[in-house]
């Protein structure tokens, strides 16, 4: 084995060759490492460097786009901590700060579906945790290839089985998310996981490291080799033997871990023992140390060997990059750190002090004395290298948008536009998805109100005052192919919509934005108009965006997936006993919200028919807005309602009729299927009593929405004037039987 | 009335059992895996979740914890106990009732609203059921699966020991449809749907799972 590559060694042998570029490092970006510390780095802060300076770390390809949600920054009283922390908090009021963030963890989960999927609701739980509050809901923005493809069956059951195994051993209901299918997945799955969290405002813990001999504390679970990605390259390099270490690239996650380490750490918060607190996920040591130095003083000396180790036999350099999963790192005043530990045992918790916060400005690592990392943390954690990468709408963009599916040919008669809404109601995206959502366990914690396939998850967070949140995530990577803008405003209205449907006030935004690579100037394009859409919106909405996550790279050669922005919606209600539900009982008149255009290109019929191209919907943000507040103003008259999106009015209605357990008996005047297949935005079905009716419709008239009254719910069949009346268990077959049918072993 | 419930590491429906209690109008007392002591409650609860990861087998690990050396012997004497989900599976690994409970037959988690017949109302945790009640509560777990030997199933059958059934499709392929059974005396009882999720239709599907709770905390006041 070869020497401890030590400061002093590095000073004293400053042309050694480094394996910088099998680090994923550029030349220009290893020889700004040299610069900044003025000699070559050690192997263990060359390291530290490759996985900080990573884009999945540095964002050096968005951070010139991302600027945008400050630079257009609503302002908003809401707002408690923003973007930059593990997680953005808002005020929901009564003393409750509520924090959410959606990650992706795309990648790992379609080389181990299961653990992948499984470590990626650990970490944004832990994410959470870590802004000091109870994790209360988890929601998954899925993404696969096509339903039928050979890998999707892979694929798809161990991400579910992952999601559930993880979420349902740690007590935090699974409440949402969604499951789409489209060809440009396959290869490349997104599995993206949201969290919500809870607490007291003045229980909101940042990650920053001050107060020169306070103690940096590790706790959880021991540190072993997994999660390793670019360091097998340096260790292989600085073995003699030359032959590579091959650590397993997949962390594995451990959920019992991590429940035992959500309530020793709420403990803790509550007795108030500490200063900073940052959780180990991407980059695990190296970043949780630099960050925390960097956004505290700067002064921080670790004693490397002292981290507790499940495989005696790493290295430094491991041990620093090692992503072993459940653990977290506090900083302690030293007069508190007796209850810390005591705490920690009792939970039966691992904690050891591995170093302090100095007065000075370097992180410094020693290993059994020998000093290896001696770096300004800020140029770890915070100055990586910044890209203004080319873009390029691409020139077949103008092709894509001229072929449009308004032009298709459509069903005509009554026997072919029922065949179409078998066809749709059958088909994987529209199909029933129970068989995956009861793999999840939507109970625990006793607070949810509402779970998928309502069109938000509704959480109670206060039993006495009955104060709740809505939230739901969205996207339709159709829409973002033919026009980023328009694709990202409309996610972010559907998301809105979804909300606001529930009664619930929208409040805040996060973002997890799904593209290929940064290196292809038409990616690059895509995610540039996304973000300047997502900006501009949230600033007309008046919503901030408290935080996000940027997923490149998601692409198999030259072929990237639809872009695809996840866009998470937080909103608040007073009452959750007021919240407007999805289903409703007894005799409905059915209220149709919004206007119905000529609008097909990029939806789910035309998706059916394998097509993609033309101008997505319309999208009006100020519509939006006085939809919503037409649905939190007028929630007490509403029996349910049902947000109109994918599969437009003909899946909004079939799905309430489901749920509802009844049949409808509607009036369509015009364009038979252009009404019912049209996927215009900015439209709402409302089911309400039929004496409310004259009242609601004269109400949103005023409100300058225009109503479509079209019929009444009851009996067992849908009939629908100009098409064959279709029985509502037929319907429910053909809705309930493609997934159990694609996925059942 | 004072209510036990159980905290193992990894024990999840522990603040549900105890809002059960609460709603049932009795006093939840929260016990702690690493003490042997009942701090004088009238009846415990053990909750579902996954205790110590549920390594080894679900319930086995918690078997040998410091409380249910205390459980044991007093749910011998006639304390009242209710096991739930993982609860069920502590009791059989614990030998306070018969059985086991093995891995779903789907081979997934499942959480569903489930429809069960209670067809034993006299147990502690039964008595304030009308006779062959159809309730609906969550069921969710991933090993729900009821087996055990012919000879344990017909004593379980002739001496009325199952208190609940599944109605209509069987979840998980638990033998003779069976959610939950109680011991010879009547006083522990294992069930594997979650009545503590189901005692008010705010947030469960139905409130018919009070009476679980109601049922103790009525029998001594």
């Amino acid at each position: 084995m070869m020497a401890l590559d030590t400061v002093a060694v590095a000073s004293a042998t400053p042309d050694i060759k480094q394996p910088w570029r099998e680090l994923g490092l550029k030349e220009d970006e290893y020889q700004r490492i040299r610069e900044i510390l003025g000699r070559r780095p050690t192997s263990s802060e060359l390291a530290m460097y490759s996985v900080m300076w990573s884009e999945h770390c540095s964002y050096k390809s968005s951070k010139v786009h991302l600027r945008q949600f400050g630079e257009k920054a609503p302002k908003s009283a809401a707002l408690l901590v923003g973007i930059g922390e593990n997680a953005g908090v808002v005020d929901v009021g009564q003393g409750y700060a509520v924090t959410f963030k959606v990650e992706s963890h795309n990648h790992p989960s379609f080389i181990e579906p299961y653990q992948g999927a499984a470590t990626g609701v650990g970490g944004i739980v832990r994410d959470i945790l870590t802004m000091g509050a109870r994790p209360v809901a988890i929601l998954d923005p899925l993404r696969f290839g096509a339903a039928d493809a050979l890998d999707t069956k892979r694929v798809l059951p161990g991400v579910v089985a992952g999601i559930g195994g993880y979420g349902n051993c740690i007590g935090v209901p699974t409440v949402g998310g969604e499951v789409v299918f489209d060809p440009s997945y396959i290869g490349n799955p997104l599995v993206n996981a949201l969290c919500v969290g809870v607490m007291r405002h003045e229980d909101i813990k940042l990650a920053k490291a001050s107060g020169a001999g306070n103690l940096v504390v590790l706790f959880g679970a021991k540190t072993g080799g997994d999660g390793i990605g670019g360091v097998s390259v340096l260790a292989s390099e600085t073995f003699d033997d030359k032959k590579p270490t091959k650590r397993p690239a997949v962390q594995v996650g451990d959920p019992f871990t991590e429940k035992v380490l959500i309530e020793c750490s709420l403990e803790i918060f509550a007795a108030d023992l500490v200063v900073g607190i940052q959780d180990l996920g991407g980059a695990g040591l190296s970043c949780a140390t630099s960050e925390l130095a960097s956004a505290g003083t700067g002064g921080m000396r670790i004693e490397l060997d002292r981290v507790p180790l499940r495989d005696a036999h790493l290295s430094p350099e491991e041990i620093l990059m090692s992503e072993s999963q459940e653990r977290m790192c506090a900083i302690v005043p030293p007069e508190k750190i007796g209850r810390f530990l005591e705490i920690c045992q009792r939970w039966d918790v691992v904690a050891t002090v591995i170093g302090e916060v100095t007065s000075g400005s370097h992180l410094e690592i020693t290993w059994h004395g020998d000093l290896i990392v001696d770096v300004p943390p800020r140029t770890v954690a915070h100055d990586g290298p910044v890209y203004n990468r080319p873009m390029k709408r691409p020139i077949d963009q103008e092709v894509l948008l001229q072929n449009n599916a308004e032009s298709l040919p459509r069903p005509k008669t009554s026997k072919e536009i029922a065949d179409a809404i078998l066809d749709l109601v059958g088909s994987p995206n529209m199909a029933d998805k129970s068989w995956i959502t009861e793999q999840y366990d939507r109970y625990v914690q006793g607070n949810t109100i509402a779970a998928g396939p309502s069109d938000a998850a509704l959480i109670r967070i206060d039993e006495q005052s009955f104060l709740g949140v809505a939230v739901a995530t969205d996207c339709n990577g159709r829409f973002c192919a033919l026009d980023p803008y328009q694709g990202t405003q409309l996610a972010l209205a559907e998301a809105v919509r979804n909300v606001a449907v529930t009664g619930a006030r929208p409040l805040a935004l996060t973002n997890c934005l799904n593209f290929g690579s940064p290196e292809d100037p038409a990616v690059m394009w895509q995610f540039a108009e996304s973000v300047r859409a997502l900006a501009d919106g949230a600033l007309e909405m008046g919503l901030p965006v408290t935080g996000g996550n940027v997923s490149f790279y998601n692409q198999t050669g030259s072929t990237a997936i639809l872009p695809t922005p996840v866009i998470g919606v937080l909103g608040v209600i007073d009452d959750v006993r007021e919240a407007i539900s999805y289903k409703f009982t007894g005799i409905k008149e059915f209220i149709l919200l919004g206007e119905t255009l000529e609008e097909l290109s990029g939806g789910e019929w035309a998706h059916r028919q394998g097509h993609l191209g033309g101008i997505p919907p319309r999208v009006d943000l100020q519509r939006e807005l006085s939809l919503a507040n037409f649905m939190n103003a007028q929630r007490d008259y509403i029996a349910a309602a049902h947000d109109l999106s994918d599969g437009g009015l003909i899946i909004a209605l079939i799905e309430m009729l489901l749920q509802s357990k009844t049949g409808a008996q509607i009036s369509i005047h015009g364009d038979t299927f252009m009404h019912l297949f049209s996927e215009s935005t900015g439209r709402v079905l409302l089911a309400v009593d039929p004496k409310d009716a004259n009242y609601l419709v004269a109400q949103a008239t005023q409100a300058g929405i225009s109503t479509t009254r079209l019929g009444k719910s009851g009996g067992e069949n849908l009939e629908i004037t100009g098409v064959e009346t279709l029985s509502m268990l037929h319907i429910r077959e053909v809705n309930q039987r493609t997934i159990p049918e694609l996925f059942s072993a | 009335m004072r209510v036990g419930v159980v905290t193992f590491p990894g024990t999840l429906d522990d603040h549900d059992a105890a809002r059960a209690v609460r709603y049932a109008g009795g006093q939840a007392i929260s016990l702690w895996h690493g003490e042997a002591d009942l701090h004088d409650v009238d009846g415990v609860i053990l909750p579902g979740g996954f205790s110590y990861g549920d390594y080894l087998r679900c319930g086995a690990i918690a078997r040998f914890s410091p409380i249910m050396s205390a459980i044991v012997p007093a749910a011998e004497r006639g304390l009242p106990v209710l096991g739930i989900c993982n609860g069920f599976q502590v009791l059989c690994e614990s030998h306070l009732l018969p059985g086991a409970l093995t891995r779903n037959v789907g081979l997934h988690f499942l959480c569903r609203d489930q429809e069960i017949e209670i067809v034993n109302n006299q147990s502690a945790w039964t008595n304030d059921f009308a006779a062959n009640s159809r309730i609906t509560i969550p069921l969710k777990n991933g090993e729900g699966s009821y087996q055990c030997d012919k000879k344990t199933l017909d004593d379980l059958e002739r001496n009325g020991r199952v208190i609940a059934r599944y109605v209509g499709v069987n979840p998980n392929g638990s033998m003779n449809a069976i959610a939950g059974i109680t011991n010879e005396q009547g006083n522990v009882v294992g069930i594997m749907p979650h009545p503590e999720h189901a005692i008010d239709s705010l947030t469960g599907p139905s409130a018919d799972g009070l009476a679980f709770f109601t049922s103790l905390v009525k029998s001594r006041v």
